[in-house]
């Protein structure tokens, strides 16, 4: 015998099923969208962004070359800190390991933190940037009035395209206080909200 | 046992006699009255979003400023795009697939007719809460402000510097969502489960099979939006920060996210007009519809297209070389199946006996119009070209030539074409004319020289402009008063209609063949058609 063929209630229960289910699926790829945009972004290098852990050093040093690696700082709006690079802008052979320090000096009376966002330009360069060490790493906390150098040790990958010759390393500095309040009291509760 | 048939008899007559007054709008499940509603609702919002662009219109009229401050300018056009998208354009053509659907696959209704009040009665509180917005801020001082940050509600515009009513914004959004979710649903099950045996998939109307895949559109990309702004959401209240550099993440990502729902959606509003165009014209030339396959799989093309497009909104943004190329090129596809259907009507029209009553001029209309539209897009879609264009009155000038003389022209034309069966009534001819003329003229008036002052280099989104462009900005603006007086005519042609006073319609008034389903019942259409389904030769 054939199978009884299903009814219309139940053909229709079906069908808003898997369309309830498609509906679902994209709200979640919506978010899936987020990392899979950072991966693609670390991966190709696409938007400027360095990686934000730390590189091995360099064992190779090309020194047929030379690339002048300029820096940027800027800070946000509500970000109360002087904020500069001693040097504007180092010559560097790929693969020589360079430290530059920034200078950072907190203007306000109270304590604040700091996270330091990095940008690379032209965008494609940014996989060759390789850093060591660098305060981006980690947020920076500074009591009033107080000011520190903060430094970065970097060098770059040979296989850097040849046809770069000239980098721009831009950092942008943004005042975390409260979300470093809020995190610092969520681990105090075990991460626990309730 | 008797008893029980007796009332089970009664029962039975309830629901063949049609409920009367407030509670007949409230708790519908009748699809011909649920479309109504939308359609009315849609109406509505048409007139209040072009109230807004018309505020917008007065401060441009002269170079300066005069009538509003920048930043309640910066409201009008946000609230003016957020009403004329979700509000007026997809709410109307949502009525216009309740109404007809159901009558072009010899279906008795919808198949979810609960749902279908629900995601109708969803969309006044959702706009009330949006409107509301504007309404505490024109009469308040200054603060609290309506959302300013445009219709694509950049980050982080929206979400750092956002006022406090992007809450209610944020709400609004997914109420609308729901709403829009449910109607897709509804329409893709009702076409999957409840043609009349016999009408297959390839023979159904153009209008259904541009719906449904309106519908798919509207399941993948709906919920796409809804997770951005829960992530705007997040981030402006719960400490998240997916759009927020200081915290680890991106306000490019945003773009992406949002894009990747609006490219879909700038389809979801134009492929039902395609339905419409492909419905009417046929029957004016007195021709097949040429090309019924090619036009089912351009559709389909052209759905499937959308998907991977999105960032041609964002080629200044910054993208590298590869993928600037990607999108340009997806672009431009993009124009072979829509050049498929434009050519698909040409060689419908070609040696027909063609007539020019009101739904067939509003149909040539949005082709012509559609079609220029559609040309300065393709001028858009070349990078090194939009770094010029972009942000300019160049694309206010496309978007318009495909949303208004297009998606709303279409609209027009199905209404002027279905009016006779939903009302009973033909629409008033002489101010039918009035409307359909004046609104040609002024829809080029107003957003013909928009495409000059926008490659003259005039940004939009500004409460001012210099000087060169004055002369340009003041019949523009002339264009968009007269553009909103015209629409009242139409005001008062529905409203004849809905009185039943005019000429009495026949059940086929335009001569349509007698495959299209929707002419073969009585007008006005019954409140129940096709209990027994229809025969399909």
């Amino acid at each position: 015998m054939a199978e009884q063929q299903p009814n219309l209630d139940q053909r229709i229960q079906r069908s808003v099923k898997k369309l309830l289910i498609a509906a679902t699926l994209m709200f979640g790829f919506g978010f899936a969208m987020v990392p899979l945009y950072n991966v693609i972004c670390d991966v190709t290098g696409l938007n400027g962004k360095t990686s934000s852990t730390a590189a091995d050093a360099s064992t190779q040093v090309d020194e047929t070359r030379t690339v002048e690696v300029q820096f940027v700082t800027q800070t946000d709006a509500a970000m109360p800190w002087e904020f500069r690079p001693e040097t504007r802008s180092v010559k560097v052979h790929p693969g020589e390991i360079k430290l530059v320090n920034f200078y950072a000096k907190n203007d306000a009376a109270d304590t604040v933190v700091g996270q330091a966002v990095p940008s690379v330009s032209p965008g494609l360069a940014a996989g060759y940037l390789k850093k060591t060490q660098c305060f981006c790493f980690d947020q920076q906390t500074l009591a009033g009035g107080k000011a520190v150098d903060m430094p970065v040790i970097f060098y770059l990958d040979p296989a850097l395209p040849k046809n770069i010759t000239q980098i721009t390393l831009s950092y942008t500095l943004y005042n975390v206080t409260e979300r470093a309040e809020k995190s610092k009291d969520l681990a105090a509760t075990g991460g626990n909200k309730f | 046992m008797t008893a029980t048939t007796a009332e089970h008899h009664d029962h039975h007559d309830d629901h063949h006699h049609a409920p009367h007054g407030l509670k007949r709008w409230l708790f519908s499940t009748n699809h011909k009255d649920i479309g109504t509603l939308y359609l009315w609702f849609s109406f509505a919002m048409f007139l209040i979003g072009g109230l807004l662009a018309l505020v917008i219109r007065a401060e441009l009229m002269y170079p300066g400023m005069q009538v509003v401050d920048p930043e309640f300018f910066n409201q009008m056009t946000t609230v003016h795009g957020l009403v004329m998208v979700f509000g007026a354009i997809m709410p109307a053509f949502v009525g216009l697939a309740n109404w007809m659907i159901p009558l072009m696959i010899g279906a008795p209704d919808m198949a979810l007719p609960r749902m279908n009040n629900w995601s109708f009665w969803i969309l006044p509180f959702a706009f009330t809460i949006l409107i509301s917005s504007v309404l505490m801020s024109a009469f308040g001082e200054g603060n609290p402000s309506a959302p300013n940050f445009g219709w694509t509600f950049y980050a982080p515009l929206s979400t750092t510097y956002g006022p406090a009513s992007t809450d209610l914004f944020i709400l609004s959004v997914h109420m609308m969502g729901i709403s829009s979710i449910m109607g897709a649903i509804n329409v893709v099950v009702t076409v999957f489960n409840l043609r009349a045996p016999g009408m297959t998939m390839m023979k159904m109307p153009l209008f259904v099979w541009t719906w449904l895949i309106t519908a798919f559109l509207l399941v993948a990309v709906m919920p796409v939006l809804a997770g951005a702004v829960t992530m705007m959401l997040t981030d402006r209240h719960f400490g998240t920060s997916f759009f927020s550099a200081a915290g680890g993440g991106d306000p490019v990502l945003f773009q992406h996210i949002f894009w990747f729902f609006g490219h879909p959606e700038v389809y979801i509003m134009i492929l039902p007009s395609f339905g419409v165009v492909s419905s009417i014209i046929p029957v004016f030339a007195r021709k097949q519809l040429f090309g019924y396959a090619s036009m089912v799989y351009a559709t389909a093309s052209i759905a499937l297209l959308s998907f991977v497009v999105w960032a041609h909104h964002m080629f200044t943004v910054g993208m590298p070389l590869a993928g600037t190329l990607f999108f340009m090129y997806m672009t431009m596809l993009i124009s072979v199946p829509t050049g498929v259907k434009v050519f698909n009507w040409m060689a419908t029209m070609w040696r027909g006996s063609m007539t020019f009553e009101l739904p067939m001029k509003w149909a040539i209309a949005f082709v012509i119009l559609f079609t220029c539209g559609g040309l300065s897009g393709l001028m858009l879609a070349i990078t090194p070209v939009d770094f010029q264009y972009h942000d300019t009155y160049f694309v206010v000038a496309h978007f318009h030539y495909v949303l208004v003389s297009g998606a709303v022209f279409s609209i027009m034309a199905a209404a002027y074409y279905w009016l006779p069966k939903w009302s009973g009534v033909m629409p008033n001819k002489i101010l039918g004319e009035l409307h359909f003329w004046s609104s040609l003229l002024s829809v080029n008036l107003l957003f013909f020289p928009m495409h000059f002052v926008g490659l003259a280099g005039m940004p939009r989104r500004y409460a001012d402009y210099a000087l060169q462009f004055a002369d340009y900005n003041f019949w523009i603006s002339i264009g968009a008063f007269w553009f909103g007086v015209s629409q009242l005519i139409f005001l008062v042609v529905a409203i004849l209609c809905a009185m039943k006073k005019g000429e009495k319609a026949p059940a086929n008034p335009w001569d349509a063949p007698e495959e299209d389903l929707e002419w073969t019942v009585p007008s006005p259409a019954p409140f129940h058609t096709f209990d027994t389904p229809p025969v399909i030769k």
